[in-house]
């Protein structure tokens, strides 16, 4: 078994294509980290497997027969050569190499002009744009947008309890801490949705505490930032209209803000934009109509001990509020 | 002092000895007990009850997971389940199982009739045992932590977790610290203090350099656990603000505190059973360890390194690189010492002669088990991979290699080889090799995947995760090796209830062993040894055979029959000093300990009343406790 680890690792690695494996860097950091993943798992397994030879050797190794105690004496040699100089001169190459590593990945070469403010709450993310003046300032939720090959600094705070950000093909952790603000970066060298999770145990939900990133082109990305700096537009059709009636007279407004309309709540996740992003409910499910409408109707049921209630609607308003919802593009 | 030379089978001596040693039977004798062998059993049996519990919670954590998406249990059990299979595993059995192994052996180890303070002895026991029904008491009413080991706040401040659940957490654990810190201590004086005449400090077994070195580091990181958990049960009831940001504390100031205590707590569950091989492979390789000196200062260096890595717990906190780094490179330099262990071994084995028994199966998976272990420590001691690392199932398969690889694994190696000992009986041989086949089949087959599934980006402490993003094969492949291992823990409960019923009857020496715990019967008389032995080498029983130099005498010295007393000698070479009255059985202990349990469940429950009554019934306690005797106050 500890033998084969290596090749077994290599085959299920391959083997698992879709997984979020940060083997596979994607971006920047990432990338440097996985090489010096990649070399630290071959020491690692080399070790282990000269070990597993000699455990195996030194036991069924011939011997002369017969004799009773062996006397003390001998084995020296073993520790001085094993134990201390090929551990030493390995330990010393991995410190360097892997203090090298962080030195270049603690900040980027060129200061990012992209930032993202991300605040963790109990269980999904706040993502704001402040841009360059408070005009262009937004606010989103659960998906971070970056343009491909620039850094982005990322600005991580959080509103509850301790939070880790992590997109595994883009960067390592970094912790969101109540008190505190860390600053970190990404940069993502391919375009791509990219799949996150918090890092760090933060509750009922730390499971459900999903998120992605998606790196646009240049051109994509600007696109999408003036969209999502628009509030939202007044729904055309009845039915969504009639929604959004709901939606501010029912509990919906007190929690949830849509920019351009009287829905200002703070306690959710802002929904001017919330038909374009992927994913619902922190990246716990595809945002379809079918899944808007499940979580809705009972999100207790969705994500057990999430802060959002099941506010109770009549069948009519619910499909209205959906129609509505799914207006925000 | 009664230096008369007589022989060890002498019926009489027999007979006046135990008038003073012999535990009295009845409900008396239950509970007032303080000999060292009985609640060093009580330690081991106790130990392996929390590790059947924590394995049923990792059971029913295993089925949850054995594929996405599924439902088996609600988050809010699932979370209660991992904080209680974790605090169990790494306070409740990691650390106790060892005090069992040093309780028993160490008076037999160095030829002593008990520990330096049998009374203490048996209140850390009992405070062990109580502070766990404590923490079990949680379950009845459905309130268990579920705060993850290591509880980070703000989360398991009040405004986020309303409940009892962490004052559980945080009683149960200042309770078993208090049991732990008088652990430490009696194993300290002991070792100094009551070694045969002759035993200089170079010749203890390793396992008693590994129990003492972490018996410093348990009195060295204890109290920050203890100041930790006081913090929090403050924060949390009586509204200080000592983890709120809002309020000028900091969520960090927890975790430094916690990992200054939990590093060094790592090496103190593994150490003393890394001396359990260093001491039992010996037997097995027909010869003496190799490179006794350099493997015992090792373990004295890992204890003093391991409080300088506690910040490699923390590398995704925000902390400067410089920081960072410095501690990156301590992690790397601290596995120097682990290596020259591994070394040690491997050559006793290679320069020996292997006699392939159970006991040597479990020692020689062992060190596989440890560098795999280790490797993938060295792994995240990369701190810019740790960051990666961190909270995923890579992290978890590192420490279930190990806490299993290092803690279980010798000390199912321990159980075989000093089972006979303890109970006079042979364990099974055909059963304990399906029993070691079993256990490391299945522990490789249910935590080796966790590396992959770490690797695959997922995430530790997380009740279910989706279907069909590449984890549910390895997820599936865990589960059914962790069902396979826990049979072979059976198979290792089978073994010693059936051995201990049925078992050969197996001599004094059945491994023919170097030290002096194999020259008593099996198992030991009440007062170990009729004739205190005169120590000469690091090998009695060898010494003759190996052509060495040093002589010890076994069968003539001090009988000390006229009173309950053991002989004191100097902290390094182990020259006579003294004779010391040593105590009777007595109540106090179990009272004190179940006086200190109800005032614990006043401030749980914020009954100012049970506090107060409990306090005071303490203090009374204490008081009587250490009412000088007639003999005291003659002396004094
Ligand atoms: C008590 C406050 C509260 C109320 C009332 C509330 N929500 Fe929410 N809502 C939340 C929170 C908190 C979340 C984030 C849940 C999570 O993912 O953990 C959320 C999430 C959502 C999401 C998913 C957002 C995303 O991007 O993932 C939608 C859609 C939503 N709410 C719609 C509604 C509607 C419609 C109503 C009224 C029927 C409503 N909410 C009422 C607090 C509330
Ligand atoms: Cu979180």
């Amino acid at each position: 078994m500890a033998m084969r680890s290596p090749l077994v690792l290599v085959a299920m690695l391959a083997a698992c294509e879709g997984a979020p494996s940060y083997l596979q860097g994607r971006g920047y950091v990432a990338d440097r980290e996985a090489t010096l993943g990649w070399v630290l798992l071959a020491i690692a397994s080399a070790v282990v497997v000269v070990i597993a030879i000699l455990v195996l050797g030194a036991t069924f190794r011939r011997r002369p027969p017969g004799g009773d105690l062996i006397r003390e004496g001998g084995g020296m040699r073993w520790i001085v050569i094993g134990a201390i100089i090929v551990p030493s001169v390995i330990l010393l190459g991995t410190t360097i190499y892997s203090t090298v590593v962080l030195a270049r990945v603690a900040r980027p070469a060129a200061k990012p002009s992209i930032v993202v403010q991300v605040i963790g709450h109990r269980w999904w993310w706040e993502v704001r744009y402040p841009g360059t003046s408070p005009a262009e300032a937004f606010a989103t939720a659960n998906e971070i947008h970056i343009p491909v090959h620039q850094p982005v600094q990322l600005e991580l705070s959080s509103a509850d309890v301790i939070h880790s950000f992590w997109i595994p093909q883009l960067a390592g952790k970094m912790d969101l801490i109540p008190g505190q603000t860390n600053v970190t970066w990404i940069e993502a060298d391919t375009a791509g949705a990219y799949r996150g999770q918090c890092g760090e145990y933060c509750g009922l939900q730390h499971a459900g505490m999903r998120m992605s990133v998606v790196a646009d082109s240049p051109a994509e990305f600007t696109r999408w930032l003036q969209a999502q700096r628009q509030g939202a537009a007044a729904p055309a059709a009845d039915l969504a209209a009639a929604g959004e009636q709901v939606f501010q007279r029912s509990a919906c407004a007190v929690c949830h803000t849509v920019r351009g309309s009287e829905a200002g709540g703070a306690v959710g996740p802002d929904l001017t934009h919330f038909a374009s992003r992927a994913t619902l409910a922190a990246g716990v499910l595809p945002n379809t109509q079918g899944n808007l409408a499940g979580w809705v109707a009972n999100p207790q049921g969705i994500k057990p001990g999430v802060i959002m209630p099941a506010v109770p609607l009549r069948p009519a308003d619910l499909h209205a509020v959906i129609a509505y919802l799914q207006a925000l593009k | 002092m009664a230096t008369v030379a007589s022989p060890a089978s002498d019926l009489a001596l027999h007979e006046r000895l135990l008038e003073h040693w012999e535990t009295r039977p009845g409900l008396f004798g239950v509970f007032g007990t303080v000999d060292h062998k009985t609640i060093g059993k009580r330690y081991l049996v106790t130990a392996f009850v929390f590790l059947i519990l924590g394995g049923i919670e990792a059971s029913i954590m295993r089925l949850q997971l054995a594929h996405g998406d599924l439902r088996l249990v609600t988050p809010e059990e699932y979370n209660q389940l991992f904080t209680l299979h974790g605090a169990t595993m790494i306070f409740w059995y990691a650390s106790p199982v060892l005090s069992g192994f040093s309780n028993y052996l160490w008076p037999l180890l160095i030829g002593a009739r008990d520990m330096a303070f049998p009374r203490l002895n048996a209140y850390s026991y009992w405070t062990f045992l109580l502070s766990g029904v404590f923490l079990y008491s949680s379950l009845l009413v459905g309130q268990a932590p579920d705060g993850g080991w290591f509880a980070y706040v703000p989360m398991t401040r009040a405004e986020f977790s309303p409940g009892l659940n962490l004052d559980f957490y945080a009683l149960a654990l200042i309770l078993l610290t208090i049991s732990t810190t008088a652990g430490a201590i009696n194993f300290i004086v002991t070792v100094f203090k009551l070694r045969a005449p002759g035993m200089s400090i170079n010749r203890i077994p390793i396992l008693m350099w590994g129990t003492t070195t972490t018996s410093f580091a348990a009195l060295f990181a204890l109290p920050s656990l203890t100041v930790a958990c006081v913090m929090l049960y403050l924060d949390r009831r009586f509204g200080t603000r000592f983890f709120d940001a809002a309020g000028g504390g900091h969520p960090l100031l927890w975790q430094h505190l916690f990992w200054i205590f939990g590093h060094p707590w790592v090496y103190i569950v593994v150490l003393p059973a890394m001396g359990i091989v260093s001491d039992a492979l010996p037997t097995f390789c027909r010869r003496p360890l190799v490179a006794y000196t350099v493997v015992a200062l090792a373990t004295v260096t890992t204890g003093i390194l391991g409080f300088g890595v506690w910040v490699h717990h923390m590398f995704a906190t925000g902390l400067a690189p410089l920081a960072i780094s410095f501690f990156s490179a301590a992690s790397f330099a601290i596995t120097i010492p682990s290596a020259i262990a591994v070394f040690a071994w491997i050559a006793t084995i290679w320069h020996g002669r292997p006699v392939i028994r159970t006991p040597f199966l479990f020692m020689a998976g062992f060190i596989v088990l440890f560098v795999i272990g280790g490797v993938s420590g060295v792994a995240t001691a990369a701190a810019s991979f740790d960051q990666q690392l961190t909270d995923t199932y890579f992290v978890v398969a590192h420490i279930h290699y190990v806490l299993i690889g290092i803690n279980l694994f010798p000390v199912a190696a321990g159980l075989y080889y000093w089972f006979p000992k303890m109970t006079g009986k042979l364990m099974d041989e055909r059963l304990g090799r399906w029993n070691f086949w079993t256990m490391f089949v299945g522990f490789n087959l249910g935590f080796f995947p966790m590396h992959i599934s770490g690797l695959l980006g997922m995430p530790r402490r997380i009740y279910t995760y989706p279907s069909g993003i590449g984890w549910d094969t390895v997820n599936l492949i865990t589960t059914v090796g962790a069902f396979l291992f826990a049979v072979g823990v059976l198979l290792l409960v089978i073994n010693v209830v059936r051995s201990r019923l049925r078992g050969a009857p197996a001599g004094p020496n059945p491994w023919d062993g170097p030290t002096l715990e194999w020259a008593t019967s099996s198992p030991p008389p009440p007062y170990n040894f009729a004739v205190i032995p005169t120590v000469g080498s690091r090998h009695p029983l060898w010494e003759k055979r190996l052509e060495e130099s040093g002589r010890s005498v076994l069968d003539e010295g001090p009988t000390l029959e006229a009173e309950k007393t053991t002989l004191e000698t100097s902290p390094l070479d182990g020259q006579l000093t003294d004779v010391l009255h040593m105590p009777e059985d007595t109540l106090y202990p179990v009272l004190h300990a179940l006086a200190l349990m109800a005032t614990f469940y006043g401030l749980l429950v914020r009954s100012t009343w049970l506090s107060v009554a409990g306090a005071v019934l303490v203090l009374a306690l204490t008081i009587g406790w250490l009412w000088p005797t007639a003999r005291a106050l003659e002396e004094a």
